[in-house]
């Protein structure tokens, strides 16, 4: 299993999911909610004709993710790169914008960066999550022509799951087609 | 497929508007919302009678039995109200023929001095006069609903000679702003209890084989991982959060390997990881996209999606690796491959005229029909009995969960969640 050291944001994570699992090694660690009270199993009964047959309790425990912290310093300026339909082809237009954060990158060999890849709404979720990476790996790779090291930047996807704007109109899913640069 | 006697079709065709119809405008269903469109042909005409002792329950057990056959697509229900009968009754058969069904229901709900509920019945064969059998639970107020869907299963194997599968369980998603939450429900998507909560989205639960687990992705560290989660106890485990995206977990039916899609490599690429962790294996390679894997119901093949063709279609391979045969061949966008248990039937979203629609394939005979008129279908999963499939979908700007027989003909939305209902997964049949 690898684990990425992202800064501090990575690093209260971690510190959250191995509290989470160590306490779930004592027992009785995650936040309930929901928790079913009953405890008592169904006993079968026979009627005259016909058998009878168990009913089990079958409760399910709930798990409550806290909303997590916020990212450090960005460069200033724009950090979305937007895509056509189909098309994971970075336009010449976001040439400055891939080279603003290719320097950004290369002056702090420390900075961890996601490209978070994203599609519009059309589809299904596992393939637009699959687009959605290739986006994200079309800026990474034009990120490493100017320089920027691989080794600070992940490409990730969050294919359709997080619009930037609501809407299924047009001129909302060209919003929505995108690559977002994010420091972390 | 059974034939049913030439009588029973008879009434089918003489109540073709009327039967449906009537029981959905029900005064008895008011507070139970089924939500059944559609006729079928070859349905078995049943009355479930009210429950004696239903007025002090806290689940009206009758309204359950009839909406689980209902939704089935399998059965027609027929008024029963006003009789005064249990299942120590012994039916008026030729009253009940004269009000058309062929099947009659009879039960009782008792109160029990521990805070349970005795909960009875019979199944009887008006036609014959015959009695079917019976049953009866000990049931905690809350298993009050599983006793229910018991009975359906009892009424539904005796009477079409397939297991029902309305006691098993699905798991689905439900979206709030800024709140996701993974819930597991019963097959009807009623009596939902929340697994997890989260401010980040979850997609692709998946039932591992013996029904105690979900694997799914979350986005909780901020890009998709891969989980394991014990439904029971709610104890998590990290399967894949390697670099990149980890995401579409399917089980292996023994249970002992997860398939997944990884980039760590670059590209979203098939491997195979033991479902208690360690390092992946990689299943194929290719410099296109493969994805949403499934595994046959015997373990043979691994069905999945790549658009190593040009435009995304379903493919299958050995489970182990190999070369892969492309499995769809009509339309240029076909996704989100699932088998029937059964091993007969393929179920997946097809874009068709620039509209998303649930598709079924017999994979013998590779002959294909469009099950649905809505046009944002999305993740289709069988029933363990193989006889409905769960999609979500759209109506009115809203997400929600149906159900459709395999022929299309009998849709049932679930309706136990307000809100966007997505990402359904029918579990297995329980132990």
């Amino acid at each position: 299993m690898i684990h990425l050291t992202r800064g501090n944001y990575m690093k209260r994570w971690l510190l959250v999911f191995f509290a989470t699992a160590l306490l779930a090694a004592c027992g009785s660690s995650v936040k309930l909610d929901n928790v079913p009270v009953e405890d008592k199993s169904g006993t079968p009964v026979s009627s005259e004709t016909g058998s009878g047959s168990a009913v089990e309790k079958r409760g399910v425990t709930s798990v409550d993710i806290e909303k997590s912290g916020s990212q450090g310093a960005v460069p200033a300026g724009a950090k979305i790169v937007y895509f056509d339909l189909d098309s994971f082809v970075i336009k010449p237009e976001f040439q400055t914008l891939i080279e603003t954060h290719a320097r950004f990158i290369k002056a702090d060999k420390a900075r961890k960066v996601a490209i978070e890849g994203h599609t519009d709404e059309r589809g299904g979720r596992e393939y637009n999550l699959a687009l959605g990476q290739k986006r994200a790996e079309a800026v990474r790779a034009a990120l490493g022509l100017l320089g920027a090291p691989d080794s600070q930047i992940e490409a990730v996807s969050f294919g359709k799951e997080k619009p930037a704007v609501p809407g299924n109109d047009e001129a909302a899913m060209a919003k929505n087609r995108r690559a977002e640069i994010s420091y972390r | 497929m059974t034939f049913p006697p030439i009588h029973r079709l008879f009434d089918a065709l003489c109540a073709l508007s009327l039967g449906a119809l009537l029981f959905i405008a029900s005064p008895a269903q008011a507070q139970f919302r089924v939500d059944v469109s559609g006729i079928g042909l070859n349905q078995l005409p049943i009355a479930v009678s009210t429950f004696r002792g239903e007025d002090s329950s806290p689940q009206k057990i009758a309204s359950i039995v009839q909406a689980d056959l209902e939704r089935s697509g399998q059965f027609r229900a027929v008024e029963a109200s006003g009789a005064a009968l249990d299942e120590s009754s012994r039916p008026d058969a030729p009253l009940w023929r004269q009000k058309g069904a062929d099947s009659l229901v009879l039960g009782s709900v008792t109160r029990l001095v521990d805070g349970r509920y005795d909960v009875r019945f019979r199944l009887w064969d008006v036609v014959r006069a015959q009695d079917l059998g019976g049953q009866s639970y000990a049931v905690t107020p809350s298993d009050l609903r599983l006793a229910a869907h018991r009975i359906a299963d009892f009424v539904y194997e005796k009477l079409t000679g397939d297991k029902g599968a309305f006691s098993t369980r699905i798991a689905y998603v439900t979206k709030l702003p800024q709140r996701y939450q993974l819930w597991v429900a019963d097959a009807d998507g009623e009596n939902a209890q929340s697994a997890l909560s989260s401010p980040e989205p979850i997609i692709s639960p998946a039932w591992s084989p013996n029904g105690s687990q979900l694997a799914y992705v979350s986005f909780e560290s901020r890009k998709p991982v891969v989980y394991t989660h014990d439904v029971g106890s709610g104890k998590r485990r990290l399967i894949a959060n390697f670099r990149g995206s980890n995401s579409a977990p399917a089980w292996s039916p023994d249970g002992s390997t997860l398939a997944v899609t990884l980039s760590r490599s670059g590209g979203s690429q098939l491997y195979a990881i033991a479902a208690n962790g360690g390092e992946p294996r990689r299943l194929a390679e290719s410099n296109s996209i493969d994805t949403e894997p499934a595994y046959s119901p015997e373990g043979k093949y691994i069905y999945f999606v790549s658009d190593r063709g040009g435009a995304p279609q379903i493919y299958r391979m050995p489970a182990l690796g190999g070369s892969a045969e492309r499995v769809t061949f009509t339309g240029s966008y076909n996704i989100s491959p699932a088998i029937s248990p059964d091993g007969r039937w393929l179920a997946y979203i097809s874009r068709v005229s620039g509209v998303f629609k649930l598709h079924v394939m017999d994979i013998a005979s590779g002959s294909v029909n469009a099950l649905t008129d809505t046009t944002a279908d999305e993740s289709p999963s069988f029933a363990p009995n193989s006889r409905l499939i769960v999609y979500a979908t759209q109506q009115q700007g809203r997400e929600v969960l149906m159900t459709t027989t395999l022929d299309g003909k009998i849709k049932a939305r679930l309706t136990g969640q307000n809100g966007n209902i997505r990402e359904p997964d029918w579990g297995p049949f329980q132990k």
